[in-house]
């Protein structure tokens, strides 16, 4: 099958899912990377590295900053002079926006953020959660052409190989913006919740820590959410060793102790890491739709009942502020030559 | 301002969905609006309570519908409104697209319609987004902050690298996150005042359109696989040891 794979990036740095789409296009055909964006030779040479056949590259000033309108005419411009079977995008917020779009524009159906996907003749059927996880779903696209969104980190990412090329088709921006992008406030830096192989999150729990005693001055609350903040911090350090993100429940954004950025959760993130360390978090289901597909979990727990020990590979029944620091140090030993 | 917010009824995020005769089943949890939309209809009357103007809820489905509507009404909307009919068997994301652009412009002089990021059954999260694009609005998705002034919009989006900063011309379409401000609970009034309010049904004869046709088949639904995990509980002396016990174990696992 003749297929499409629309390259994410953010400005000229393709996220990693979008070379996992590439690979999931190898094993149908032909694959034709779609990049657009100002200045982004880069991104095309990795596209050829990473596999692709063609690149059809809209390299322009007004794609500098995605914008959906003039992204979603683009592509579809592309179709209307030389179309294809089959469109994958990564499944993050502009690729399943876009891909949203493209179905609209191409009078056709859309199937969001597969885990799985196998053909029968030139039709995909697709596996994807719906119900937050608990139950999946076989669909496939009653139109042509096939669009599809891929989950990120479920599909291996093929191995790149340098010196790869092929040929690029120069094609034009689209038109029609509706919006202005005025600028970015980054987040706190760092690696990414949605490509972390290493995930450490924590919950309430941080914040039972009698020993530490807080600034004067501050009342109950302040107290609490100073207690927990020192309990982040830890998390921090431990996320440190292994070049890892920290997360948080549900609980502990709505105490406040963390920026709701940092939620994982049914009505937060999707996660699935390598390895995933809950701390101090119970395990309530609208958390564990959050990261249950993570390849490996471990939980501490003061609480030996807690439910996420249901989910868990390995357990730790005792109190974090000892065991964290201790973990540290024994994984940095193993870890950092 | 017009403001419309786009709402669903859902199971509960604590509701044990499993299969039953191909078909997802709930077993007694509650339907509830969808835990987005509550931010969708907090976003909303937020932004009228700056700017005056009405909220109202709208939502396609069946009569559960009137569940989201009703929590929308409590919560503070002035109206609301069903889009029901049976030949809408079971809508997909795409068809509620296709279906609220028409209402939307039906109900005419709209400034902004609000939807969450998704719903939490289908999981789609693609109806805002081609919603806009079938009203040929702008699509401002993922929203943390909306600021308006006259008929511009100015709005923080909450994506992988950050917060972008964006400015549009209203009518839009918005969808919002969580950051956008906790969703008020329905007071004790609300709920009387929700309970009296006699919701106007509009069918797709009302609409002057026929049902959606299909854009997905779904061939089959399946329970979630459960990885059946035997939990080992590492223990030790000290601290320490445990430490040095459950890094062996981990890095064991060799995944890193």
């Amino acid at each position: 099958m003749n297929t499409w794979v629309y390259i994410d990036h953010f400005k000229g740095e393709a996220l990693p899912a979008s070379w996992e789409a590439v690979g999931v296009g190898k094993t149908l055909g032909k694959v034709t990377a779609l990049v657009f964006g100002s200045g982004v030779d880069r991104l095309v040479t990795a596209a050829f590295e990473y596999g692709v056949d063609e690149v059809l590259l809209a390299d322009d000033p007004s794609l500098l900053d995605y914008r959906a309108e003039l992204f979603s005419s683009t592509l579809k411009q592309a179709f209307a002079e030389d179309s294809c079977d089959v469109i994958l995008f990564p499944t993050t917020s502009r690729g399943r926006e876009m891909a949203a779009m493209a179905a609209i524009d191409l009078n056709t159906g859309v199937l969001v953020d597969a885990i799985a996907l196998e053909t029968t003749g030139d039709k995909l059927i697709v596996t994807r959660p719906i119900y937050s996880g608990k139950v999946l779903a076989k669909v496939s696209c009653l139109l042509k052409p096939q669009i599809v969104t891929l989950r990120g980190r479920v599909f291996p990412k093929p191995v790149p190989q340098a010196g790869r090329s092929g040929a690029v088709t120069k094609i034009a921006a689209g038109s029609g913006p509706l919006t202005t992008v005025e600028g970015y406030t980054s987040s706190e830096g760092g690696v990414s919740l949605a490509d972390a192989n290493v995930i450490i999150s924590g919950g309430r729990g941080l914040a039972e820590n009698p020993a530490l005693q807080p600034p004067a001055g501050m009342d109950a609350k302040q107290a609490e959410t100073w207690h927990a903040q020192q309990g982040f911090a830890m998390l921090k350090e431990l996320a440190g060793v292994f070049g890892g993100a920290v997360g948080a429940s549900r609980a502990a954004v709505d105490a406040g102790y963390v920026p709701y950025a940092m939620q994982v959760g049914q009505t937060g993130k999707l996660v699935s890491p390598n390895i995933y360390f809950a701390c101090g978090i119970s395990g309530a289901i609208q958390h564990l739709a959050g990261m249950r597909s993570s390849k490996l979990i471990v939980a501490i727990n003061k609480d030996k009942e807690a439910p996420i020990f249901k989910v868990s590979r390995f357990g730790v029944i005792g109190d974090l502020y000892q065991l964290v620091p201790a973990m540290i140090t024994a994984f940095k030993q193993r870890l950092v030559k | 301002m017009k403001l419309i917010a786009c709402v669903k009824a859902t199971p509960d995020t604590t509701a044990a969905v499993k299969v039953d005769n191909g078909k997802a089943v709930w077993g007694e949890a509650p339907l509830v609006i969808n835990p987005w939309d509550e931010f969708t209809v907090e976003a909303a009357l937020r932004l009228k309570e700056a700017n005056g103007g009405t909220v109202t809820a709208v939502s396609v489905g069946g009569e559960e519908a009137r569940i989201a509507l009703r929590h929308a009404l409590a919560m503070g909307a002035d109206e609301a409104l069903l889009i029901s009919d049976p030949a809408l068997v079971s809508a997909d994301p795409q068809a509620a697209a296709r279906i609220l652009a028409v209402a939307i412009q039906k109900v005419g002089g709209v400034d902004l319609a609000f939807f969450g990021r998704q719903a939490i059954d289908n999981d789609s999260g693609i109806t805002p987004a081609q919603t806009a694009r079938l009203l040929g609005w702008p699509a401002l998705t993922l929203v943390s902050v909306i600021k308006v002034d006259a008929s511009n919009l100015r709005v923080e989006r909450a994506i992988e690298e950050g917060r972008q900063i964006v400015t549009a011309k209203m009518p839009a379409v918005v969808s919002v996150v969580k950051d956008i401000g906790e969703a008020r609970f329905p007071s004790f009034m609300g709920i009387r005042k929700a309970s009296k309010t006699e919701i106007p049904v509009w069918s797709l004869a009302d609409l002057g359109i026929p049902a959606p046709s299909a854009t997905v088949d779904q061939h089959s639904l399946m329970d979630a696989p459960v990885h059946e995990v035997v939990c080992e509980f590492i223990t030790g002396g000290s601290p320490q040891e445990i430490a040095e016990h459950l890094a062996d174990k981990v890095l064991g696992e060799k995944l890193l």
